[in-house]
């Protein structure tokens, strides 16, 4: 398991902590209830983590298989 | 006649023939028919899953939730993430041993991978049992739109009818190619719809989206966030987990992940649909609106918060032009689930038992099963009842019990025998039944819980039978020699 890939957690830890610890609705942020607005928040972040992640994933490098050879 | 209802039937009839061209110079046979030859590039499959995101369940159920529960809404962001992270790593294994076998559902993979047919039956009939009620929640989301935006010209049952005969008929004529054009069209419809409506009347009625929270948060406090029972935050990570779990489990994902031309395609979908899934905030937005705006809907009424406000805000043609959008977020992604459910029945369920039915016949049955299933997700439309939330909830109960089963097919070698994952979704899907039929939950099954625990989604429940009893046979089962052989024979 490369380190890249860990960064996935981030996100993962982000939706499971959310209800607990950002459950109020004051302050609002970007004029969204707190936990709303961490929600979509760590939704970017799922985007941008996992786009990090495909950039950096050796699988994604080079040409691509064709159809019928598999791995 | 109005000019809503003249907009909605345009839109239907040129959904109809968007299908019928998509299937023109194609030779339809079941590869094709389901899965579009295996032949779609990126884009197509971005479109064919998302679309599936983008269904009645977001449109009315997602602005009614909002409208009437507040903050446990919000789940649906969170295995929005969660669902696109797992698809990095579990969708490419499953289609390129999908791929190099030419397997073209799910059963078959389930089949393939323990080699046994009989799990394949099993695996599609939890498939097509589990499709009704996605169904019946398309069906009821169209009949609410057809009648709510004729202006009760149309009734919510005639609605409904119409609805069903379109997407059969669409079905019967296209397959999958038709549902991947017209997608695109939903698509950009939805998405207009969505943020026009989601942006216009928080400012029309409270003058800013900020000035819309405070004023519900003034009027009804703790609305916005989490209660401390009930849908707290135990009941909406452990509904995330369910739902996350579930979500690539539906036999129409698992097939629309079948369509793609590679696995980067594949990949690339876990950084892309979590920003398309953002549509879904313009949606809550629009169901907080109507809180104050059209307070007093109850029960499954708030499904219709939606229209509600749009009709009491805007012209006919406009609420014609949501209504247009509606329509396609339901019969796009109900001629996506009742091809599935037709395919699984007439490949996976009359296919093995008929052993010598050829290609040409088993593509013959699916389409007469099309008209089939529709029929019995009909009958339960028509029952009424719940909310577009709560069956979907339900339905995704019944697929995640095929989630560890799946799970344990993709390790280098499994762990599981036949036997364990036969018993495993047996086990599942009994306890979901019991639960969901005697409207258990995990408070009154288990009163000495500690509070925060038992707000747990009480799929749950059934999920953790489900794995004890897939260790538990596993290990009753295995014989030394059944562990290996075959996992050699697919590296191979």
């Amino acid at each position: 398991m490369s380190w890249f890939r860990s960064l996935a957690l981030l996100p993962v830890a982000s939706v499971l902590l959310g209800p607990f610890v950002g459950n109020r609705v004051a302050p609002l942020v970007l004029g969204m209830p707190f936990l709303l607005a961490w929600m979509s928040l760590t939704l970017v972040l799922t985007s941008v983590v996992m786009a990090i992640v495909y950039r950096l994933d050796p699988a994604n490098a080079g040409p691509e298989h064709a159809v019928g050879e598999g791995e | 006649m109005n000019i809503s209802i003249v907009l909605i039937f345009f839109t239907i009839a040129l959904v109809l023939w968007l299908g019928l061209r998509a299937q023109r110079g194609k030779d339809m046979n079941l590869e094709q028919w389901t899965v579009g030859g295996r032949g779609f590039g990126t884009a197509i499959v971005f479109l064919l899953m998302a679309g599936e995101i983008y269904t009645t369940f977001v449109f009315l159920g997602g602005s009614g939730y909002a409208y009437g529960h507040g903050g446990p809404a919000y789940y649906m962001l969170g295995y929005g993430s969660l669902c696109f992270i797992l698809s990095y790593w579990l969708l490419p294994p499953i289609w390129r041993y999908a791929q190099q076998r030419k397997l073209v559902s799910q059963p078959d993979f389930f089949a393939a991978k323990y080699d046994s047919p009989a799990l394949g039956i099993l695996v599609a009939v939890v498939g097509a049992v589990a499709l009704i009620p996605y169904l019946v929640l398309q069906l009821r989301g169209l009949g609410i739109i057809v009648s709510v935006a004729s202006y009760s010209v149309i009734s919510s049952t005639q609605g409904t009818v119409i609805g069903a005969l379109v997407i059969t008929a669409y079905v019967m004529v296209s397959g999958i190619h038709g549902s991947a054009w017209t997608s695109v069209l939903k698509d950009i419809l939805v998405m207009g719809v969505a943020i026009f409506l989601g942006l216009y009347l928080p400012f029309h009625y409270y003058g800013g989206i900020g000035h819309m929270f405070e004023a519900i948060e003034q009027a009804k406090p703790g609305f916005l966030a989490l209660p401390a029972k009930g849908e707290s935050a135990v009941w909406m990570v452990s509904t995330i987990l369910l739902s996350t779990l579930g979500f690539y489990m539906w036999p129409h994902m698992f097939m629309a992940s079948f369509s793609a031309k590679g696995e980067r395609g594949l990949r690339k979908n876990a950084f892309v649909l979590p920003i398309y899934q953002l549509m879904l905030l313009f949606i809550f937005f629009v169901g907080f609106a109507a809180v104050l705006q059209v307070p007093g809907l109850k029960g499954a009424d708030i499904d219709l918060a939606l229209f509600k406000i749009s009709m009491a805000t805007f012209d006919p043609w406009v609420v014609g032009l949501i209504g247009a959008a509606g329509v396609l977020t339901a019969i796009v992604p109900g001629s996506m689930i009742l091809m599935a459910a037709a395919t699984l029945v007439a490949n996976n369920i009359y296919g093995p038992l008929r052993a010598r039915s050829s290609q040409v016949r088993i593509i013959s049955v699916a389409r007469l099963m099309a008209p089939a299933v529709m029929g019995v997700a009909l009958w339960f439309t028509l029952q009424g009842g719940q909310t577009i939330v709560a069956l979907l909830l339900m339905a995704y109960s019944l697929v995640t019990q095929l989630f560890p089963v799946l799970l344990a097919s993709l390790l280098r070698v499994n762990p599981v025998t036949k036997v364990a994952a036969f018993a495993s979704i047996l086990v599942g899907e009994a306890t979901v039944a019991v639960l969901s039929l005697n409207k258990l939950s995990v408070a009154t099954l288990f009163p000495f819980l500690p509070d925060a625990l038992k707000d747990l989604n009480v799929g749950m429940v059934a999920l953790t039978l489900n794995v004890l009893t897939l260790i538990v046979v596993s290990a009753l089962t295995r014989a030394p020699r059944h562990a290996g052989p075959r996992l050699q024979q697919q590296q191979g």
